[in-house]
């Protein structure tokens, strides 16, 4: 044995506070309401106790003022619930647009990160401390769920989908992180730790394993490798819309709608092509439905998003600046 | 205080017999059994099959927490765990806690109480026991050969893509129990609407029946949702069709939608009935009126109806739109308004009652903190930024079984005990039946609390080992696994001396407990016919008292 005792979790990100403000709230009106209702049934049980063999009870059917008193007023406590959790689900569910952004994808039974530097962890997270972090969650196999318990987050990976969390850690240390939706034989194996670090320990960590691509130049060399560049050029002359600065706008389609390009729709397109068409292109584009594994995806979809028109303005910046960290512009 | 006698007080001289002949005696042999017509014999029929699958899914529920006891995973291999604690689901979900309080207490009750001589349709009634039957044959034949490993929500692409388990054999099982349910729900709401005595008003029917009707439509509604659903994992997984699968062109999250769909109300499905035997018990053992009898019957009403519309509530962590979330939230917290006005109503029943503290009203008075504790704690679960932390945790495992096991286990004992006379026409030992509502009380407590503390740390369900340098979790499970042998026992034990009371107890005359309702105005055993004369009803529910003036 040894370890720590503890019977309340560190609290490690920015909103850890928010929420378990929400639940000393909760667990202060359970509190109320179980001892009350257990120093109602004892009192009374005890207070009424049968005396003779044939007593019978006051014959009271009720009483509506009562029945309204005890209705409205759970109700009313049951909306300030309501009201408090979805404010700090709000907060849960709605990345910072600095946020950085790192890709993680769940596979049985290991959690595989790819940083936009380039960098691949397994099993675990490195995060600089006071800056917020946005994850793009993925599955290769089935459904598994990102949960770091003292961040107070979880998300599921879910295959077929990008699904995103995010969090800003608050302090230096390693944090527990666990797959918590059942996937299989090792589910509870299927553990890690998100490392916390100081800004300037984060810098050496990445200076320290420099590896040979960033995320979107291997994105890039998949776009070639692929083929996706002989009909997507950057011209527009293509058989295919170039894809230069369509990520974050809003996309007019074949059948009058729109769409708004996010992770959801690349990933889409490039899966099942013929769901969503650009207008005055031929449905001609391939499947990668199981031609793609789940990692070159990523790279793919990190590297359409890096895709800026020269010298436009800097809007989906974020990503591109954070290509390129280790040269120090930080 | 009222010192009105409702009857003749008993005396030494006028000691409770057995009638000469009743449902139990009236004939003979295995075939007059495994052929009956009536509701009473196949009431007993369900009592043992039920009670056989309670037995073998705590055996697996043991195994779980011994597993536990230590963080590294050496008592049983990772897979083995995964089969146990999947076992455990399927059976306690869809072999006892769905049907336990229905095929039990409401198919022996349901006639009886609202003066009929036995259910509308009494083969349906026979024929769903056969199909229950042959559903728990196929979730055997799955565990022999060698188990399944999904979890009982079989959730996709798991079950459908990667399990190399019985899938299909578990999945058809619980397919076909669906069939069960689903014609023991038509058969109680035809019976309720048809077969009523004369007199018996819809404003006079026990709440008891009332929770049962509630629960059937249920049962008639939500069972076939689920059954399809897992005949579209049958199909996906033996012909490769694509529902589910994303690789196949599915979507993952449906499966959710359509097994919640079902499987949340089928929660209400296991504590309205549960619910109407705590309005029984309460109101007998105070000798007076359910404080409130039409709220009461009302809010079962309102759970079945909004209990529906609830389930997404389960999906909060699979990034469904926040919109969704916002709504699922608000209506996961207003299914709570009725539970609650349930609560007040059966703690006011108490006031000026004349409460006699039997076996069956300890069983009661738990179940009300029980799910007291149980329901608060589901609005934890409501609040959509407390549940991404804690769900699929261990705080909703400590919160669904404070309301599937300390609801509806704690309120079918309570109405086992309080019917066990009427169905044997013995009187079981009381001293005996306390020790077991205190240890069942104890060892439930001190087994599921702990969870909710292991939960909120952050322990996932579903785990087969935990890290061993989390010291509190290794306390939590331990307090966890002992309280289960407390706990077990107090299952064990009525096992024993009701089966003891059924070959030698002391006769219990019509009414051994001085309480109103029908079925205390015939024997015990009840004759085959349920009454020698059909009654004719004059009087309110719960009358014990004449109105005061």
């Amino acid at each position: 044995m040894g370890g720590t005792f503890t019977l309340f979790p560190s609290q490690g990100s920015t909103l850890a506070g928010r929420v378990d403000n929400l639940y000393f709230f909760m667990l202060a009106v359970t509190l109320f309401f179980t001892v009350l209702v257990a120093a109602l049934v004892v009192v009374l049980a005890l207070k009424y106790r049968r005396k003779q063999a044939d007593q019978v009870g006051a014959n009271i059917h009720g009483s509506t003022a009562l029945e309204v008193i005890w209705t409205a007023i759970p109700l009313l406590i049951a909306m300030v619930m309501f009201v408090w959790g979805t404010n700090v689900y709000f907060a849960l569910a709605k990345p910072p647009a600095e946020a950085m952004e790192v890709y993680i994808i769940g596979k049985r039974w290991m959690w595989k990160a790819q940083h936009l530097t380039g960098h691949r962890e397994i099993n675990q997270l490195h995060v600089p401390i006071g800056r917020p972090v946005k994850l793009l969650i993925s599955s290769e196999d089935v459904i598994h769920s990102y949960y770091i318990p003292a961040f107070r987050q979880k998300m599921d990976a879910v295959p077929g989908k990008t699904t995103t969390m995010w969090f800003e850690a608050t302090k230096p240390g390693e944090y527990q992180l666990f797959c918590a939706e059942y996937c299989g034989t090792q589910h509870s194996g299927m553990i890690g730790k998100v490392i916390a670090m100081e800004p300037r320990a984060y810098q050496q960590w990445l200076a320290a394993g420099a590896p040979a691509g960033t995320l979107t130049s291997n994105g890039e060399q998949e776009f070639t490798t692929l083929g996706c560049v002989t009909c997507h050029r950057e011209d527009g002359k293509g058989r295919g819309p170039s894809l230069v600065g369509v990520f974050g706008k809003s996309q007019a389609l074949a059948d009058g709608s729109s769409v708004h390009v996010d992770e959801a729709y690349l990933r889409e397109s490039i899966l099942n092509p013929q769901a969503k068409m650009v207008p005055n292109y031929q449905p001609i584009m391939p499947t990668y439905q199981g031609q793609i594994s789940e990692d070159a995806l990523v790279s793919l979809i990190a590297y359409i998003k890096s895709l800026e028109k020269p010298g436009a303005a800097p809007a989906g910046a974020a990503g591109t600046h954070e290509a390129a960290p280790a040269a120090g512009t930080h | 205080m009222h010192d009105v006698r409702t009857e003749p007080a008993p005396s030494a001289s006028q000691a409770p017999t057995t009638p000469e002949v009743h449902y139990i005696n009236a004939t003979h042999g295995a075939m007059s059994w495994f052929f009956t017509k009536d509701h009473k014999r196949i009431a007993l029929l369900y009592l043992y099959a039920v009670s056989a699958f309670f037995l073998v899914g705590g055996i697996f529920a043991m195994l779980i927490r011994l597993e536990l006891a230590t963080p590294r995973g050496d008592l049983l291999t990772a897979e083995t765990y995964n089969k146990v604690f999947t076992a455990h689901g399927v059976v306690m979900v869809f072999f006892f806690l769905i049907p336990v309080v229905p095929t039990i207490l409401g198919n022996f009750l349901v006639p009886i109480m609202i003066g009929a001589k036995d259910l509308a349709f009494p083969r349906l009634n026979l024929a769903s026991w056969y199909v229950y039957m042959a559903g728990g044959l196929f979730g055997v034949a799955a565990l022999v050969s060698g188990g399944v490993d999904t979890g009982w929500t079989f959730y996709t692409p798991y079950s459908t893509a990667a399990s190399n388990t019985h899938v299909v054999l578990t999945g058809l099982g619980a397919f076909i129990a669906g069939f069960s349910s689903i014609f023991t729900g038509i058969n109680f709401i035809v019976t309720i609407h048809t077969m009523r005595a004369p007199g018996m008003t819809w404003d006079r029917l026990p709440l008891f029946i009332w929770s049962h009707y509630a629960a059937s439509l249920i049962m008639i509604l939500g069972t076939p949702v689920v059954a399809v659903t897992l005949l579209m994992v049958v199909l996906e997984r033996t012909l490769g069709l694509g529902f589910f699968n994303p690789a196949l062109g599915g979507d993952p999250v449906l499966y959710q939608h359509l097994f919640w769909f079902y499987s949340h109300p089928a929660v209400y499905i296991m504590v309205l009935p549960a619910m109407g035997v705590i309005s029984e018990l309460v109101s007998a053992f105070s000798r007076k009126p359910v404080f409130g009898y039409k709220m009461v019957a009302i809010a079962s009403l309102g759970i079945a109806l909004v209990g529906f519309l609830v389930w997404g509530h389960h999906m909060f962590t699979t990034s469904q739109s926040v919109l969704a979330a916002m709504v699922f939230s608000i209506l996961s917290f207003l299914v709570a308004i009725p539970s609650a006005i349930k609560v007040f109503n059966w703690t006011a029943t108490l006031y000026r009652g004349s409460v006699e503290l039997a076996s069956p009203m300890l069983y009661a008075l738990g179940f009300i903190g029980l799910f007291t504790i149980g329901g608060l704690t589901g609005l934890f679960l409501a609040a959509i930024g407390l549940d991404i932390h804690v769900h699929d945790t261990y705080f909703v495992v400590a919160h669904f079984h404070y309301v599937m096991v300390g609801g509806t286990v704690t309120a079918y004992l309570g109405g086992l005990h309080f019917w066990w006379p009427k169905m044997t026409g013995k009187l079981y030992s009381e001293g005996w039946a306390k020790v077991a509502a205190v240890l069942v009380f104890v060892g439930f407590n001190l087994t599921f609390f702990p969870q909710f503390v292991l939960g909120y740390l952050g322990m996932p369900r579903r785990y087969h080992a935990y890290p061993v340098e989390e010291l509190s979790w290794q306390v939590l499970n331990i307090l966890s696994s002992a309280g289960a042998s407390i706990l077990g026992i107090g299952f064990l034990l009525p096992a024993f001396y009701l089966t003891y009371s059924a070959l030698k107890g002391q006769p219990a005359g019509p009414n051994p407990w001085g309480a109103y309702g029908l079925e205390w105005e015939t024997t015990s055993p009840p004759p085959t016919a349920n009454f020698e004369v059909t009654p004719i009803v004059t009087k309110p529910a719960y009358y014990y008292a004449p109105e005061e003036h």
